[in-house]
């Protein structure tokens, strides 16, 4: 997701040149094409975040698009306030990208683990929050974020991640991209966690389970129909995020249902549990540690409609 | 605004937002008219002689830019923005009221001339550096002046600035520091020590210089000279006074909270006039 962001981001700068990219002193061997080829629209701030995020608002204020980038918590956690005052509040043309949300830096221990972020930025006003769920879907994120008159965060994975997208798509901020329809429950992703999702659903549908995969790559705004629809056409929503279940979708997706005039019906959150990982090891090993891989997710799908099927007839 | 200007007729601007500020303060009981009074001279004559700006039209692409960084000092701000027509005067009697548009920090939503809100500290210097880095790589000649308190030299976002703004060669870039000595819970010698704080200035790259932050002379000399060394950013070491021209307010850190009242207001007001 990382190249694909900054193929596209360097193709849009050739052509715009308020477009200028400002890093907290990381993206080596990926971000030097950039820098040499248009070094009036690069800038490294160094390791100051707190500084890198004013000046991209000040930058913004005087009609530049600003990207600033880092990794993991840095470009969020570490500048919140900045965020917030000088970025969310003037409105301006910030685009806040982190790069491997979720444990894409998983062996690099806790401090890298960015499983907050989406809960924080999304308590933020003015703030579009956008987390693409494969490598296609960053390329039109990134599109998407230039051309929106305001702040986003971006949050992308790290490099590697499958397409899973095999043609063209119709993206549009705060609108979701249904990848495929089903019966019997609808598993809505965010981020890397897209391609997760359609390998649980082809084993339910293995099971006999026939389920609807939703890619909700903008929390914020929520495509609250795509929510609720899933509620009501589906009968089960389960959401599926590299992130603490307190805030992220699960808590956004929750929100719109328990506000909803519609039925109830079965619903989890499949993400880490409030904590820091007491486990060390790679994305993948991390990931199956807290049952967010294809098997731990179609197995906790398939548990909970049963239980729910079991409380209905009982 | 010309170098033609007199420096009495900034005397007298200074000497008119002293006494809004202190009207707006005492009327809304509100706080940090000593934080105000400090950093008028150093505002009085950045708006009444140095910059280049146009009430009539406050984003003017032309103006130089004005961040006062230490947004608790605002109602000096908003007198100031009133006295050179920014918008009607009659605005600073709804200052911290309920439904006003004048906030008790500086806030940039509604309010003609406010650059970017402050009140938190440490953001500032970053913004101005953003403003005056984006300048300069569009190859334009407007400058950029932000006014930090002395406590907000405590964040270590202002020191992350500090570094920045040389490496860049920002020399359309000013910091005023207006030093006056005391801050939120006692003198900044106490707190967190700062001196020697030109020093330090220079010592980051920048181009420095120390003055009484109440000598219009003196800043004008200073203001004139910038940047005040070739290619860097400019550090105005401003040192001043708590809560200056009120005898009573002057050095006292009960005047970062208290708002003077009845005859406290009334012997304010005098004092300021004859001053």
């Amino acid at each position: 997701m990382r190249n694909a962001f900054l193929a596209e981001l360097f193709d849009l700068a050739q052509q715009d040149e308020r477009i200028t990219f400002v890093t907290g002193d990381l993206g080596y061997t990926v971000v030097e094409k950039f820098m040499e080829t248009l070094p009036k629209q690069f800038l490294n701030a160094g390791v100051a975040e707190a500084n890198m995020t004013s000046v991209a608002a000040g930058m913004a204020l005087s009609g530049k698009i600003v990207f600033t980038y880092s990794i993991a918590n840095f470009p969020t956690l570490r500048c919140l306030e900045q965020i917030r005052n000088d970025v969310c509040y003037h409105r301006v043309n910030v685009k806040i990208v982190s790069v491997g949300g979720g444990f894409a830096y998983g062996s690099m221990g806790a401090t890298h683990h960015a499983i907050e972020d989406l809960a924080v930025m999304r308590a933020l006003p003015n703030l579009t929050v956008v987390a693409p769920g494969d490598p296609v879907e960053a390329r039109a994120a990134t599109r998407a974020v230039v051309a929106h008159q305001g702040p986003c965060y971006l949050r992308l994975g790290k490099a590697g991640e499958p397409i899973v997208h095999d043609g063209p798509i119709a993206f549009e901020l705060g609108k979701a991209i249904r990848l495929r329809d089903g019966r019997h429950a609808t598993l809505i992703t965010t981020g890397g966690m897209l391609k997760t999702a359609t390998l649980a659903a082809d084993r339910l549908e293995a099971a006999g389970i026939s389920v609807r995969v939703v890619s909700m790559h903008t929390l914020k705004p929520l495509d609250e129909q795509e929510v609720l629809a899933a509620a009501r056409e589906t009968g089960a929503c389960f959401t599926i995020e590299e992130h603490s279940v307190i805030g992220g979708l699960g808590s956004a997706v929750a929100e719109v249902l328990s506000e909803a005039d519609c039925p109830k019906v079965p619903f989890k959150r499949l993400g880490m549990p409030s904590a820091f990982s007491p486990h060390i090891g790679s994305q993948a090993y991390l990931l199956k540690q807290h049952g967010l891989n294809d098997e731990g997710v179609a197995r906790t799908v398939q548990a909970t409609l049963s239980a729910s099927t079991s409380r209905v007839s009982s | 605004m010309g170098d033609t200007v007199d420096l009495n007729s900034i005397a007298d601007l200074a000497r008119r937002v002293r006494k809004q500020a202190l009207v707006m303060t005492s009327r809304a009981n509100a706080s940090h008219i000593g934080s105000s009074l400090s950093s008028v001279d150093i505002m009085a004559m950045l708006y009444g002689k140095v910059m280049r700006y146009d009430p009539a039209r406050p984003d003017w692409p032309e103006r130089d830019r004005f961040i006062l960084s230490k947004g608790h000092a605002c109602s000096a701000l908003y007198a100031m923005l009133a006295e050179c027509d920014f918008f009607g005067r009659e605005w600073l009697d709804t200052y911290c009221q309920d439904g006003a548009r004048l906030a008790g920090h500086v806030t940039h939503t509604g309010v003609p001339g406010v650059e970017v809100s402050t009140g938190s500290l440490g953001h500032g210097l970053s913004l101005g550096a953003g403003m005056a880095l984006a300048l300069k790589r569009d190859g334009k000649p407007q400058r950029v002046y932000v006014v930090i308190s002395d406590g907000e030299c405590d964040e270590g976002s202002v020191w992350e600035a500090a570094l920045f703004a040389p490496h860049h060669k920002l020399d359309n870039l000013t910091v005023i520091v207006d030093y006056n000595k005391i801050q939120s819970l006692g003198r900044v010698k106490d707190v967190i020590d700062l001196d020697p704080l030109a020093e330090k200035w220079c010592a980051f790259g920048w181009g420095a210089v120390e003055l009484n932050g109440h000598d219009l002379e003196a800043l004008d000399r200073a203001f004139t000279a910038l940047p005040l060394s070739p290619g860097r950013p400019s550090c105005i070491v401003a040192h001043t006074v708590k809560g200056k021209g009120v005898s009573y307010m002057e050095d006292k850190l009960k005047w970062h909270y208290s708002a003077p009242k009845g005859d406290e207001l009334t012997q304010a007001l005098a004092e300021v006039e004859n001053g």
